[in-house]
């Protein structure tokens, strides 16, 4: 294994852990919001396709760019204003 | 390292942290949005940043210029337009559909990337596998949750055995090329029998497992986006995808726990059929059955109410007329709280969001382990739309609901239920709650049965 891919892996790991512990302790009134907005996060994505714009060369190449561009795109823009719009909505008895 | 890389780095840790203070405030109604925020804050340093390394390491050709800027621009308008006038009952589809294009692009990412070393290849064969399954099943998850799918569970003839099948040419391709020639086309055929895979494996899912699929499905994309980070070398698609794998695989223990029903058996398929058979009223003679000016008085003199909502009270759209009932019974001094299961509703928290919508206070709230001991000190529990989770035959073994966490709605003072028939539940056997000596039957649709209460309790008490 390279030291490249253990570093990688160790960042891996230690984030799954420090996820467990912070989610675990997140309320059954929130898990909706806490799903959509983990799915937001996951529109992280885009920083991925943004990369692969630099190694992009060919026809084929262009149109998978576009199409991954749309679906990230999508998924992080339309994840944190939908969980945005339900966490508005979660008010106080006052 | 240049200045520029270092810079960059740290900005990126940095983004990772947002999302880890982001997760963390959401433990509290109270600071949740504003974590969604941090994280988002995150999220647009984070595209930023990526912006100005493309800049700065010579800049991409124009035609992915353009094929970037356009997908991008597309599928921003197109989420913020789904996102905005989605209706809270239909939530679950909507993440549903996001999820399906979160995996889709990081499996999209390994199909566009060429390898630059045997990590790289390990990894993309991953991200391809993961990311294709869960961008097929979500949609058909997406389309079950929407009804343009049968919610029932889907057999297909020989479904197992393509299955393995096709696991067996995906497993085949994976090692021609991981082993011999990393050729574009092996990780092309990977894909697509992913993408079957996919469909194949929530076709048969019921309605009633839903959340637990969602929940499955996020997690999966969280590692998906993980496996791409991988294959790019990039810490922060590493770190979100770990974060976002986590909360995937808490969810969907939490959800499989409270149906009692192992992971395994809940991909195998062929539970809940989504559409109960209704059974006419009067077939089953021993329940007792109540008026709807009776049930308000009931109501309107009890110290102690508590409501029980399930996916019937988000199927007739009734949950503003369940909180504006609420509402009247605390004006009128009555201790009003809702109790509710996690499993109620199509996703995990689903009935939350809908009572906050309806402006219900969240202290109001209760979850599973807050409400029951509540119940014998509750003068009428008010069942909307639940059943399986009522049934007290959960306590004892050898039914289709052993076992399963129930609300202890039977040991309230006295139970009405609202239910247009005596139709069964998910699990398909009789709910003895129903026939309990304390329980009164209001035969109605939720919506319309609640807004008559409503009126009831103005006109008589």
């Amino acid at each position: 294994m390279s030291p490249l891919l253990l570093a990688d892996l160790t960042v891996f790991t230690l984030a799954l852990l420090v996820g467990f512990e912070v989610i675990s302790k997140v309320p059954a009134t929130l898990h909706t919001p806490l799903m959509s907005g983990a799915n937001a996060i996951h529109g992280v994505v885009i920083v991925g396709v943004m990369l692969l714009a630099a190694t992009a060369s060919t026809t084929a190449g262009y149109a998978l760019l576009a199409i991954a561009a749309f679906f990230a795109a999508m998924n992080v823009a339309g994840g944190y204003v939908v969980t945005d719009r339900m966490l508005a909505m979660f008010r106080s008895r006052s | 390292m240049s200045a520029f890389d270092t810079t960059v780095h740290l900005i990126y840790l940095a983004c990772a942290t947002a999302f880890v203070v982001g997760l963390h405030l959401m433990n509290a109604p109270a600071t949740a949005r504003r974590g969604n925020q941090v994280s988002a804050a995150g999220m647009a340093v984070a595209i930023l940043t990526t912006l100005a390394v493309l800049i700065h390491d010579g800049g991409v050709d124009a035609y992915a210029a353009w094929a970037l800027g356009a997908g991008a621009a597309g599928g921003a308008v197109a989420g913020l337009v789904a996102a905005r006038v989605v209706r809270m009952t239909s939530m679950p589809q909507l993440v549903s559909l996001f999820n399906a294009v979160g995996g889709g692009a990081a499996a999209l990412i390994a199909l566009g990337e060429r390898p630059a070393s045997t990590q790289a290849e390990v990894t993309g064969v991953l991200d391809v596998l993961i990311g294709a399954v869960t961008f097929s099943g979500s949609l058909i998850a997406a389309g079950k949750l929407a009804g343009r799918v049968p919610g029932r569970p889907l057999a297909v003839p020989f479904g197992r055995a393509i299955s393995v099948l096709l696991a067996a040419a995906a497993a085949a391709l994976a090692v021609v090329y991981v082993g011999a020639e990393p050729s574009p086309w092996a990780l092309t055929g990977m894909a697509v029998a992913a993408l079957a895979a996919g469909v194949l494996l929530t076709l048969p899912i019921g309605g009633a497992d839903m959340p637990v699929v969602i929940s499955l499905l996020n997690a999966c994309t969280g590692t998906a986006v993980a496996m791409a980070g991988f294959v790019l070398e990039s810490t922060p698609l590493i770190i979100a995808g770990a974060l976002v794998g986590a909360a995937g695989a808490i969810l969907t223990k939490l959800m499989a726990d409270a149906m009692n029903r192992p992971i395994g058996a809940i991909i195998a398929g062929g539970y809940g059929t989504g559409d109960a058979v209704a059974v006419a009223v009067g077939a089953t003679q021993q329940v007792r059955e109540v008026t709807v000016d009776d049930a308000a008085i009931q109501l309107a003199y009890a110290g102690k109410v508590v409501i029980v909502p399930g996916y019937g009270l988000a199927a007739a759209q009734a949950q503003h007329e369940a909180v504006a009932l609420a509402q009247a019974l605390t004006e009128r001094g009555v201790e009003v709280s809702y109790a509710i299961h996690p499993v109620a509703g199509r996703m995990p928290g689903h009935m939350n969001v809908l009572l906050a919508e309806a402006n219900a206070p969240y202290e109001q709230l209760l979850d599973l382990e807050e409400s029951n001991p509540g119940f014998a000190r509750t003068d009428v529990a008010l069942v909307i739309g639940a059943n399986d989770v009522t049934n007290p035959a959960a306590r004892r073994p050898g039914n289709p609901v052993s076992g399963m966490p129930i609300l202890d709605v039977d040991k309230a003072r006295s139970v009405i239920v609202i239910k247009r028939s005596l139709g069964h539940g998910y699990a398909g056997i009789d709910n003895e709650l129903y026939t309990d000596p304390r329980t009164a039957m209001l035969f109605a649709d939720a919506k319309a049965g609640l807004a008559a209460l409503l009126a009831g309790l103005h006109a008589y008490a």
